[in-house]
């Protein structure tokens, strides 16, 4: 039997909105069977993103300081809370059609984790869930966030992974005093980390293992011109 | 006919979701399979469709509330007809089986409330006082509708929770279901054996009662802070009130409950003379103060505590899988407990090697002080090495600290006072405290602890801190 398709593209940096936009042409298309599952994998420019139940005083450095720091903020329809995303962070987006044999999103999000998991033990990083709380952690340190929309049993938003990840940034949203799990990214586990493409292939490798996907690697251009 | 809108099955292991968000108004017409409302569960956050097209006639769960799944959460009417009408002929609202965000009630709490008079639920034999929540139920069944309820639950039941029934003595059958189809879930047999009067009756096998788990044991689902199934918090009748414990609460038990079983404890007892240390702090007190820094015995502790800490690099270590992580910096933290007595926090003097004893006073001042205000910024509580607790500040002796994890060591600093000791065979009047160390005995040896401690002792004894 062959394995379902997932058209694996390295996009590099992408504008937090403009990534938006690329998930949701691609949920329709996969939801209108017009298009293979995808999996895009980029790195956003500083940014702040505020779910839907967010709430503002979870920003806690000043709108200065943030303009110093160059992270927008910005409000988008997804639930959940805050979330920084920005360079070397490896951010993946997994648009798959989770039907017929996957209608389950909590194992889902389990899938993600185990790919991370596998992906980071490949550098010897020893990575593991912590129970309740859905990501993938390095001691009491996070180090993937995850967050997952549905929409017809089609997936869109998905892990942001801290490679190089500029941890003082996370300073910018965490409430102060009472926060005891803290962030870490890759970097601070090696002396040399991966960039963020050899990272992101270690990942769809994974990826593709733990929902038995083949991937088949698009080209940016390429998919560009699909689209275009 | 009007047409249920149920919360969907998103996932074998998900009970229940959380309505987020509707998209569409009572009123509105709506197109099969067009988005109708946004549901949340675990990070995941899912649009579902409408199931039928019509007018939206009913909300019965509203945006925040959290619902079981397969429970009903809206009404489609069919198109044509009034929706007034549909509404009418439905159970009234109240009655549906909607759970709120807000902290649970133990279900004890709501037993003297009187059952909503009609419902369709058929009840098992003996009265549970256990669950009046989810009285929608009986459209739960309908797909099983030719089997009685109380076979069904006793068939479509987890094995786990069939296990937990069978180690407690509780037949399934008396267990009001919330799960799909009825079913009973783990949560309603461990919400029906907390909340169950003491001593089931018939229950309770001669043998003794299932084994405490063991530390070490690998951490049941559910969490790491799982409710003691076995002795419930108050009985029926008992006067108490109940609070929802805060996030730091939550994380201060939490923490200890996993130190406690991933480490091996042992604790040991040093008798220090601070004496030297004493006079030395009187000296510099003055001094100190006028530059603004209040000079206590901690930092005098701390520069004892890094010299043993450079001499034995096991203790400022942590222990991964079948690997000793030996930390390069030494990051002393130093437990500080918050006013008003609820919840502490432990500020980390990062690089406390670096410092002489003047600058740890300073850090130490600073640190404890935005502590207790509440303006400390998240990397100062970040990447300790090592811990020392204060279990002498209002007196106490000693005390054996709980190691935070995922270090290896805690130091107790017991109170410092004034007592009469034998120095060169005559009775003396001396500074003197107990200082414990609580360490895991699974990277550190009793021999080692103890040679780091006569460290510690050593370098307070002699004192000329510098």
């Amino acid at each position: 039997m062959s394995l379902r398709g997932l058209e694996t593209t390295f996009l590099g940096r992408v504008g937090y909105e403009e990534g938006l936009r690329l998930q949701e042409a691609r949920v329709s298309a996969v939801q209108a069977g017009s298009a293979p599952d995808a999996l895009y994998l980029l790195e956003h420019d500083p940014v702040l993103t505020l779910g839907r139940s967010a709430h503002r005083e979870n920003i806690v450095a000043s709108s200065s300081d943030l303009s110093r720091l160059g992270i927008q903020v910005f409000e988008c329809g997804r639930g959940g809370d805050v979330t920084y995303h920005g360079p070397g962070q490896l951010v993946g987006y997994p648009i798959l059609n989770l039907s017929p044999d996957r209608k389950d999103v909590w194992k889902y999000v389990r899938g993600l984790e185990e790919a991370l998991i596998l992906s980071l033990a490949d550098y010897g990083i020893h990575a593991a869930r912590f129970e309740r709380l859905t990501g993938v952690w390095v001691g009491q340190e996070k180090i993937a966030a995850i967050g997952v929309r549905v929409s017809r049993w089609v997936t869109s938003h998905g892990f942001a992974l801290n490679v190089t990840t500029n941890l003082d940034h996370f300073r910018t949203i965490v409430p102060c005093g009472i926060r005891s799990y803290g962030v870490t990214n890759m970097a601070r586990s090696l002396n040399a980390p991966p960039t963020l493409e050899e990272m992101g292939s270690t990942v769809a490798r994974h990826l593709g293992d733990v929902f038995e996907r083949e991937l088949v690697w698009v080209d940016e251009r390429e998919l560009a011109e699909r689209s275009a | 006919m009007s047409k249920d809108v149920i919360m969907p099955q998103m996932g074998e292991s998900l009970a229940e979701g959380t309505i987020t968000k509707w998209l569409k108004k009572v009123g509105d017409k709506i197109e099969r399979d067009e988005p109708l409302f946004e549901i949340s569960t675990d990070k995941v956050d899912a649009e579902i469709p409408a199931p039928a097209s019509g007018t939206l006639s009913e909300i019965v769960a509203g945006e925040g509330e959290t619902v079981p799944v397969n429970a009903v959460v809206a009404r489609i009417a069919g198109e044509g007809e009034a929706p007034a009408a549909v509404a009418k002929t439905e159970a009234p609202k109240a009655e549906a089986p909607v759970r709120t965000e807000a902290p649970a009630k133990p279900r004890a709490a709501a037993k003297p409330e009187p059952r909503p008079a009609a419902t369709a639920i058929r009840e098992p034999e003996a009265p549970r006082p256990a669950a009046p929540r989810g009285d929608g139920q009986t459209k739960l069944e309908k797909p099983y509708g030719q089997y009685p309820v109380d076979e069904l639950r006793r068939v479509r039941s987890s094995p786990v929770v069939r296990k937990i029934a069978a180690e407690h003595g509780v037949d399934i059958a008396e267990v009001q279901g919330h799960g799909i189809s009825g079913r009973v879930t783990k949560r309603d047999i461990i919400d029906y054996i907390e909340t169950a009067p003491s001593p089931a009756p018939k229950t309770a096998p001669a043998t003794a009662p299932p084994p405490f788990i063991p530390a070490g044991a690998p951490m049941p689902a559910g969490g790491l802070f799982i409710p003691d199934l076995r002795i419930p918090p108050y009985v029926e009748g008992e006067p108490v009130e109940l609070e929802p414990m805060t996030i730091m609460r939550k994380k201060i038990a939490e923490h200890m409950v996993y130190s406690m079983s991933v480490s091996a404890h042992v604790t040991s007892f040093f008798d220090v003379d601070f004496e030297a240390v004493a006079r030395q702090r009187e000296s510099m007190k003055r001094d100190l103060a006028e530059k603004g820094i209040k000079l206590t015995f901690m930092p005098f502790v701390v520069r004892a505590v890094v010299e043993g800490l450079k001499k034995y690099p096991y203790l400022n270590a942590a222990v991964m899988g079948d690997k000793i992580v030996f930390k390069k910096e030494i990051n002393v933290g130093i437990a500080v407990a918050l006013e008003d007595g609820k919840g502490l926090i432990v500020p980390v003097i990062r690089n406390a090697d670096e410092k002489n004893l003047q600058g740890l006073a300073r850090s130490i001042n600073d640190l404890g002080e935005r502590a207790r205000t509440k303006k400390l910024m998240p990397d100062d509580v970040l990447r300790g090495t090592f811990s020392i607790t204060n279990p002498g500040v209002f007196g106490g002796l000693m005390g054996t600290p709980i190691i935070n994890q995922p270090q290896v060591a805690i130091l107790g600093v017991g109170a410092i006072e004034k007592r009469p000791v034998v120095v060169n065979d005559a009775i003396a009047i001396r500074h003197r405290a107990y200082l414990s160390l609580s360490y895991d005995h699974r990277l550190v040896d009793g021999a080692m602890a103890e040679m780091f401690m006569a460290s510690v002792k050593q370098f307070i004894e002699a004192g000329n801190v510098q």
